[in-house]
């Protein structure tokens, strides 16, 4: 090698490419490159190699076929004549309703169970560390299967509700049922529905009612509308403080505007509650909460839960201690304090491990396996799999599936980030 | 750089090579018969107190064991559900399926199986609690049904209340022992599988009796041994194995007499099945005495149904459509010749 001072003029030679560190990174970029393409090239063309060795072809057209089966929880239409890709929209919408259940129910356990685990009180302190290390550290399965065996074993029949001296009752004024086949609960029906359609199940002597999406759609519209008045109402009350210095009492008109607005297009609709009966073997009519959507839910949450509960903790043991003091210093009670200095300044810790966990729990609802929930992974890859013969598709769409609810909650989620994250100016 | 691209080709080659390579050799090589059976179903297939696999289906297993290795128990066991057996077997990790599967067309065209026989003709049916006072399966309107997700059973069960325009709730479960809990602890009222299974279920349950199996049979459910579609080879030799043991009970060939008759006899086709005339071993690979390895496995066909699901046994099956064609039965094998 020559010095540095007085750079000869070489022509290029093969050596620099490993020991010129002006060419050395490329020349690893390069080698990495093309070791990854080789790898992908190698697992396509086995791929293609094997498929042809059974005889298979690739392609989608089984999404289009009868699916032939059945499936018991179904949010949109679906019968055995359904096509596959139907049976795969319900399997998603199941895996769907779970995951925001599941995330819901985790974030307000986890938030719960994550302050009182830092509270004075020694007993409520210590209970919340029980039930954390308790969940956090049992793997999930064991506690799907361990509250879908005691729904099934310990929970009465449907048919010990019934004769002279049932062993069973309804509870809260008939109207849940809790059985070994899952929980009915009432469901609201309208009388003036929009669609008009006849409910399924009807009780001798009593018109059946029905509650359309439509009746649903129009309510939740209404209620948008309402959450939108009363953010109007409280930024003119600010306004308000800011000009005058006194906040105006706005609590009734908030109120108002929640409850009045829904109150009467209920009252149009004519909203009447529906009370699950006996009819036949099972209970009918209200709505049927599953053992295995009870039992993956409550799990998941739980467990998910006790994950929160710690990141919670830890966002708000990172806020300093000066604050809390300074919080008192103004006069602010403790709940006051938690909630307008330490929660707000915490959140900013929060949120991206909460993220990391609601992406856990929606893939963990594919633990569903467990106890037969009617997921996207049973459906679409189970049986839909396993009567055509498209593993491979099957799977590639299932992981495809999988892939973009990730992203979206995680972009979602990271909207909301920005949203509470220190600002700086 | 060429290195690693001829390195990569090479693989390629291997894998794809190894794939489509003939299933004897692979088999012969390892040392054992790897074969797909229920994750334990009594009678059919489930382990016994020691760990040691016995059944109607292991029985399949163990002869065509026998007739490759002359030693009925070079097999691995691999428990597969409804809904993981067909990928076991089409991705090689078993050498066949023993798994009361039912011969359906879009399994043996679509799912690139090859059924090599029957040896069980089955029908599903139902299983209700005798306090239910159900008499007949058009009377389970609004019932909970348990089924196993990912069998023929769930699409029959489908198409039965399809047509009888009642409605169901499906309980998907994915074993029999699964099934067996949620079934007794009341969590459905019915539980449907092939009628076989059903009595092999009950034979298990505490009292037996408490429970009816409904008179419907709403399907035709010819369960067979099965192999990857393109090895004609193998398929031959499984579909062979399991002939030799239905011909052996037309013969009257038993595992207490086979010795006896292996010495020679005076009817041709007992010398062609035990190898004492003629080469059938040698045309499908094998040893001469193959069949005489394959039956004296565990006696042959009637010897099979009689000590794991016959009438001396709790489940108690009769032997109906699976008795020999000349007892008014189903069971008929090609001639050995």
């Amino acid at each position: 090698m020559t010095t540095q001072s007085d750079p000869p003029k070489q022509a290029f030679r093969l050596s620099q490419l490993i020991y010129d560190t002006r060419y050395r990174s490329l020349t690893i970029q390069t080698v990495a490159m093309i070791l990854l393409a080789v790898g992908l090239f190698w697992l396509v063309n086995n791929t293609v190699q094997n498929l042809q060795a059974l005889g298979k072809d690739f392609n989608f057209g089984f999404l289009g076929e009868r699916a032939g089966y059945d499936i018991n929880q179904r949010l949109v239409e679906y019968s055995s004549n359904s096509t596959h890709g139907r049976a795969a929209l319900v399997g998603i919408l199941n895996t769907l309703l779970v995951a925001f259940l599941g995330c819901i129910l985790a974030t307000v356990l986890g938030i719960i169970a994550g302050v009182l685990r830092l509270s004075n009180n020694w007993l409520v302190a210590k209970l919340m560390a029980v039930y954390v290390e308790g969940f956090r550290n049992v793997p999930l399965l064991l506690w799907i299967i361990a509250i879908f065996a005691v729904m099934t074993e310990s929970m009465p029949q449907p048919r010990e509700f019934r004769g002279e001296t049932p062993t069973a009752s309804m509870m809260l004024n008939d109207s849940v049922a809790v059985t070994n086949r899952g929980v009915y609960v009432p469901r609201i029906a309208f009388t003036n529905s929009l669609t008009g359609n006849e409910a399924v199940a009807s009780r001798d002597g009593l018109t059946p009612v029905a509650s359309g999406g439509i009746d649903w759609l129009l309510i939740l519209v209404v209620l948008g509308a309402s959450l939108f008045g009363i953010r109007a109402v409280r930024r003119w009350a600010s306004a308000q403080q800011e000009a005058t210095g006194i906040r105006p009492v706005t609590w009734y008109m908030q109120l108002g505007l929640l409850v009045v607005p829904t109150g009467i297009v209920l009252l149009i609709l004519g909203a009447t509650v529906v009370n699950p009966y006996l009819k036949g073997f099972n209970f009918t009519d209200g709505i049927h909460l599953r053992n295995s959507l009870i039992a993956l839910w409550l799990a998941l949450s739980l467990y998910t839960g006790a994950f929160i509960a710690e990141i919670v903790r830890g966002g708000i043991l990172a806020i300093n201690k000066g604050q809390t003091e300074a919080s008192y210093a103004l006069g602010l009670r403790p709940g006051r304090t938690m909630n307008l200095v330490i929660l707000p300044q915490a959140l900013r810790v929060i949120i991206p491990p909460l993220i990391s966990q609601y992406l856990n729990l929606t893939k963990n609802s594919s633990l569903a396996i467990a106890v037969g929930y009617m997921d996207v992974r049973s459906t679409l890859g189970g049986i839909t799999i396993n009567q055509t013969g498209r593993e491979l598709e099957g799977m590639l769409l299932l992981g495809g599936f999988y892939l973009v609810l990730s992203l979206a909650i995680s972009t979602v989620m990271n909207i909301y980030n920005s949203s509470v994250k220190l600002k700086e100016r | 750089m060429k290195k690693t691209l001829f390195l990569g080709a090479l693989t390629v080659a291997g894998f794809a090579s190894a794939a489509s390579a003939a299933t004897l050799d692979d088999v012969k090589a390892r040392g054992n018969l790897n074969c797909g059976v229920t994750t334990g179903l009594t009678g059919f297939a489930a382990p016994d107190a020691n760990g040691v696999w016995e059944g109607f289906d292991v029985g399949v297993c163990r002869a065509v064991a026998a007739a490759v290795f002359g030693d009925p128990t070079a097999v691995e066991f691999t428990p597969t559900t409804g809904q993981t057996r067909f990928t076991a077997l089409a991705s090689g990790e078993i050498d066949m399926l023993a798994r009361n599967t039912t011969w359906t067309f879009s399994r043996d065209v679509d799912l690139k199986f090859e059924f090599t026989g029957i040896n069980y003709y089955d029908g599903q049916g139902f299983m209700v609690p005798r306090g239910l006072g159900v008499s007949s399966a058009k009377d389970l309107d609004g019932a909970t049904v348990c089924i196993q997700t990912g069998t023929t059973t769930e699409l029959n069960l489908a198409d039965f209340f399809r047509a009888n325009n009642i409605s169901y709730e499906p309980v998907p479960i994915e074993t029999n022992a699964e099934a067996q809990q949620q079934y007794l602890a009341g969590a459905c009222d019915v539980y449907t599988t092939d009628a076989s299974g059903l009595a092999a279920t009950r034979a298990t349950f505490e009292n037996p009796g408490d429970h009816v199996v409904l008179p419907e049979i709403i399907s035709k459910e010819p369960l067979g041994p099965l192999v990857r579609h393109g090895d004609h080879e193998w398929g031959d030799i499984v579909r062979w194995s399991l002939n030799a043991l239905i011909a052996a009970e037309e013969l009257g060939v038993t595992s207490a007499n086979i010795d006896e008759l292996a010495k020679g006899t005076n009817n041709p086709e007992i010398n062609r099945l035990l190898g004492t005339e003629g080469n059938l071993g040698e045309m499908l690979g094998l040893s001469a005495d193959w069949a005489l390895n394959a039956i004296k496995a565990g006696g042959n066909y009637g010897e099979l149904f009689e000590k794991n699901i016959g009438e001396n046994t709790p489940i108690g099956l009769a032997r109906g459509l699976n008795a020999q064609w000349k007892d008014g039965g189903l069971l008929y094998s090609p001639p050995f010749r």
